[in-house]
């Protein structure tokens, strides 16, 4: 019968079955083995959280760990990407991006254009993102917004494991850099997933229920928090469409303009920090474009413009959750009248 | 201190994936008499709505279930019982069937797993519910783009006496997603392989759609296999095809191209949930499904979107019992010119009307 | 492991090699000065950094090298380019801004690359270059290629965590990458005897566990030997060298720089330093070449820019249509 895994064991699936198809495909990163050069066991973390563990065994040569060079290492990555190989590599957090964020957007990004079109660059940057493991400031970011902003990146952010897998095979097959940006705290939800490989085309939001009231578009684990919001505000009788756009870079500006069009009504959910963020971008767009459909003003739901904060009691208060969502909808949907 | 006049109307379980049924609406009311075969209620599941028919005689003296409940698969709905059984004694029995669904003891039952065989070096998935009997068994073979999973309504109720399989054509569900040429002689010499790598010796083939001129071209390839052919809104009966559906359906990669077309499935589109377009899309994401489906599109359809394949030429010789069953409102193959069966529903007739369908299978 | 390489030719090159090594320096010369001159006249738009006077680093690295190896460059990238095979008209109309270009008129003097020559791009970014060549090299490693990847990069980016980085990368994966450091004195307006902390830069090898060499960049022969060495250690899966060229440039840090930082070096290096001149010398005194074989390349080359000058003046700028295009393969 259908199975059931986690996010965790999807990407790891993923990362597999395309090691196992392309030989082109490495994997590389810090600890993505675990244990180089060390007297103990190989391969005795597979990352800080273990999503590449196992692979070092199965494909000799192709899971390298890195020093803690990210500098170096990602941008080997974009080089070998541009030498014929598909470098899988880790960024363990993506808050480590101020340390090698110029291989990434002034190099990668910008390759394919200014050499007028001649670059090919398939690499996939794998990252943890977003608030929630009581993990500080510099550990806890939602960058998205700043990945999404550059030209020549594209940004898959998936919300469960069905889509991890289905997106990670796709940024892998892509012939763009990908960021892949992995919630840390999806790792161990699970989702019916099929053993066999398969695609998720980027740019192709998921609606993820129906509902005629009020259009909320969510991104990663704020999927999760809309869907609690709405069940709640199925009980009062609103019916709340979901839309999760699955890749920030491209967007499915469609799918979010058609819904808004039925609903009238857009809450954007997003656990970034307030000021360019997505939630602004996708609020502009349908200001923008269907602003005549609008019978409420757009309302977001973001983290506050603070750094995410430790403590547990501050952290849980910076996340927006279901009752927050529920109440931007209750405001949409009360507006006016 | 059960008392057999007491009988009870369960939520059904249609196909696989089925959990917990909704009722939509009840047709009938305390107090009425209801016959076998009368329709009772609709019930949506998450794929799609069919209407619940009474396989028992009797005066319906409560409903358990309103409108809107939405219960697990064996939970009472209704409870039927002579007039003389005192209401103490249908208090009794509702309440136990309350009693069970809140506590979760229906929510565990196992479910059969599908299994699978090699025919000509490709994995062939299906599932087989009945148990073994003096009957023959029946196979079920799906339609282009679909799988074993789309007889969800007609396999359980044929499965009551006899082994009901229901596979998946290469390209489909869970087989190989290597369709080879995609020709017709391919998929049908899959079928008869099949047939014998399970060990039937003999069976009811049933096919729709594509699957319908598959088990055609079965039974002219292995006459001696076939008890009866129960053809399904059959591809190759002439007819303009709806090819913009069949293109269509082959090239979408998206929700928002997927789902205007399946509308044409059904005589009432309404039938289009999305978890149907959902599965449908998840199908067409696997690796190998979009170059079956553009190779099998190929045998269905000529250049000029005429259908391919010709079945009456493939059925000139079967002698086995032959009947064909179309929806009035099909969309997608138009019903032929002379006799054929005909149902109220589109072309997914065996999820449209399969109580008909049921009645009309010469088992 | 640091040393200086004796200014010997310890490595026979016949007179076809000899000639195709002057005829890159050559070029490169005639590139540079025609370029300095047309800016100076306000055809050519934005940032320009004019390799003149470096020539024998370029051409003396880039010869030991094939279709299976890759460099990164610098923002001083016309000399790189033109010694790993880029198409000099393709270049000089790249410059122009012209839809000809290299890179259709995108890229301009600090982006000029061409992939397919293995010329992964002059780059805007001081340091850019050696994380991508420690990619490169990977890849020939897993490839199984024999190839090899040449990071050039100056005194500036020896300076830069990504080149610091990428020493100690290239090194703990052995990995065949040449890092060439050609410190021509100055980052921007900064001596480098200010911005560099060690005596000479080559002397950061032994941190990374690697052989370092200094060459006197003037002398294409230094250069030529010193790489052959550092190509084939790398092709041999003896990995990476750090090889520090010293010289001048010529002409300012870009097109317009007044250049008030500096001393009377310039016309000294011109003089008695001069890599051309000093190459001509050589080969002439051991019978090699004669002065009019020399005095034919000059003349062929001069013709050969000054046509590829008129010809990008001439070339179309890109149409509106070309601003949304390149920037994904698909999107």
């Amino acid at each position: 019968m259908a199975r059931s895994i986690t996010y965790r064991e999807a990407i790891n699936e993923a990362l597999e079955q395309e090691m196992e198809r392309d030989p082109r495909v490495i994997v590389m990163g810090e600890d993505n083995a675990g244990g180089e050069g060390s007297p103990g066991e190989m391969d005795a973390w597979g990352g800080v959280l273990g999503v590449t563990k196992g692979l070092y065994g199965k494909f000799p040569g192709r899971v390298m760990d890195t020093p803690i060079s990210e500098s170096a290492f990602i941008g080997a990555a974009i080089g070998a990407a541009t030498g014929g190989l598909r470098p899988v590599a880790e960024l363990m957090f993506i808050d480590f991006m101020g340390v090698c964020f110029d291989q990434i957007f002034n190099q990668a990004a910008k390759f394919r254009y200014m050499f007028g079109g001649k670059a090919v660059t398939p690499v996939v940057i794998r990252t943890m993102w977003g608030a929630g493991l009581r993990a500080a400031a510099q550990h806890s970011q939602s960058l998205l917004p700043v990945f999404t902003h550059i030209p020549g990146l594209k940004v898959a952010a998936p919300s469960n494991a069905y889509d991890a897998k289905g997106l990670m095979i796709s940024a892998i097959r892509d012939d763009d850099p990908v960021i892949f940006a992995e919630h840390k705290l999806l790792y161990d939800t699970a989702a019916e997933v099929p053993q066999e490989s398969y695609t998720i085309p980027f740019g192709e939001a998921n609606i993820v229920r129906e509902g005629s009231d009020v259009t909320i578009v969510a991104i990663g684990r704020m999927v999760g928090m809309a869907a609690q919001a709405a069940d709640e505000l199925a009980g009062s009788g609103i019916q709340a469409e979901i839309i999760d756009p699955r890749t920030t870079s491209p967007l499915d500006t469609d799918t979010i303009l058609e819904s808004v069009e039925n609903t009238g009504r857009l809450v954007v959910v997003d656990e970034s920090n307030p000021r360019c963020s997505l939630a602004c971008d996708i609020g502009a767009m349908v200001a923008q474009e269907a602003f005549g459909s609008l019978r409420a003003p757009i309302r977001m739901v973001t983290g506050p413009h603070t750094p995410v904060p430790f403590s547990d009691a501050l952290e849980d208060l910076f996340i927006p959750d279901a009752a927050k969502i529920a109440g931007a909808v209750k405001k949409a949907v009360d507006y006016g009248g | 201190m059960a008392d057999e006049r007491i009988l009870r109307i369960t939520m059904p379980k249609w196909g696989l994936s089925m959990k917990t049924g909704k009722i939509i609406e009840w047709f009938v009311e305390e107090g009425s008499t209801i016959s076998t075969g009368d329709d009772l209620a609709d019930i949506d599941t998450d794929k799609i709505a069919g209407t619940l028919e009474s396989t028992v005689d009797g005066l319906l003296r409560r409903i358990v279930a309103p409108a809107d409940s939405e219960l697990p698969i064996g939970a009472t709905l209704a409870v039927v019982a002579p007039a003389e059984v005192p209401d103490s004694e249908i208090d009794a029995v509702v309440a136990e069937a309350l009693a069970e669904v809140e506590s979760g003891a229906l929510e565990a039952e196992a479910e059969p797993e599908p299994q699978s065989v090699e025919v000509a070096g490709r994995t062939i998935s299906y599932l087989t519910l009945g148990a073994e009997t003096e009957a023959e068994p029946v196979v079920l073979v799906h339609g282009y783009g679909g799988d074993k999973n789309s007889w969800l309504f007609v396999q359980q109720p044929l499965a009551e006496h006899r082994p009901v399989h229901a596979l998946d054509l290469p390209g489909h569900g869970a087989s190989s997603k290597d369709v080879g040429d995609g020709s017709l002689s391919l998929l049908a010499d899959t079928v008869v392989g099949f047939l014998d790598g399970v060990g039937i010796e003999r069976a009811h083939l049933v096919g729709h759609s594509l699957g319908g001129a598959v088990v055609a071209a079965a039974a002219k390839a292995a006459p001696e296999k076939v008890a009866s052919l129960t053809l399904l809104a059959p591809a190759g009966f002439g007819g303009r095809p709806n090819a913009g559906y069949l293109r269509g359906f082959a090239a979408a990669t998206s929700r928002r191209e997927l789902k205007p077309l399946l509308g044409d499935l059904f005589a009432d589109p309404g039938l289009v949930t999305r978890q149907l377009v959902d599965d449908l899309l998840r199908y067409k994401r696997l690796d190998g499904v979009p170059e079956a489906l553009r190779t099998l599109l190929g045998t269905l359809l000529t250049e000029a979107g005429e259908q391919a394949i010709d079945t009456p030429g493939l059925l000139a010789g079967v002698e086995a019992p032959v009947t064909v069953v179309w929806g009035r409102e099909d969309k997608i193959l138009p019903l032929p010119e002379g006799k054929v069966e005909q149902v109220d529903a589109g072309h997914m007739l065996h999820m449209e009307a399969a109580n008909d369908i049921l009645r009309l299978i010469p088992l | 492991m640091t040393g200086t390489l004796p200014t010997t030719v310890t490595q026979e090159l016949g007179p076809d090699a000899l000639l195709t090594a002057y005829r890159t320096m050559r070029t490169v010369r005639e590139f540079e000065e025609r370029v300095h001159k047309e800016f100076a006249g306000g055809d050519i738009p934005g940032f320009v950094h004019l390799y003149a006077g470096e020539e024998a680093s370029a051409a003396g690295v880039c010869m030991h090298l094939d279709d299976r190896d890759a460099i990164a460059s610098t923002h001083r990238g016309h000399g790189h380019c033109i010694a790993k095979g880029v198409d000099v008209g393709g270049m000089m109309a790249e410059i122009y801004g012209k839809a000809t270009g290299s890179c259709k008129g995108k890229g301009g003097s600090m982006h000029i690359a061409d992939l397919s020559k293995g010329m992964l791009g002059a780059n805007g970014i001081v340091g850019g270059g050696p994380p991508l060549i420690c990619g490169r090299a990977l890849a020939a490693k897993q490839q199984g290629s024999g190839g090899v990847a040449v990071a050039f990069f100056g005194d500036g980016a020896s300076n830069q965590g990504t080149t610091l980085e990428s020493l100690n990368l290239a090194s703990i994966w052995n990995l065949p990458a040449i890092f060439v450091a050609e410190n021509n004195g100055y980052a921007e307006t900064t001596s480098s005897t200010w911005s560099v902390a060690t005596d000479d830069i080559a002397d950061r090898a032994a941190a990374f566990g690697m052989p370092g060499v200094i060459v006197d960049g003037f002398d294409f022969f230094a250069v030529h030997e010193a790489a052959g060495e550092a190509v084939a250690r790398a092709r041999e899966g003896g990995g990476p060298t750090l090889i520090e060229v010293k010289f001048t440039r010529y002409f300012g840090h870009f097109e317009g720089d007044q250049q008030l930082y500096r001393g009377d070096e310039v016309a000294h290096a011109r003089e008695n330093l001069d890599c051309l001149k000093r190459f001509r010398t050589r080969v002439t005194e051991a019978g090699q070449l004669t002065n009019e074989q020399l005095d034919g390349v000059d003349t062929e080359v001069a013709e050969f820019i000054d046509q590829a000058v008129t010809e990008a003046k001439a070339a179309p700028k890109p149409g509106p249509d070309q601003l949304l295009t390149d920037v994904y393969v698909a999107y």
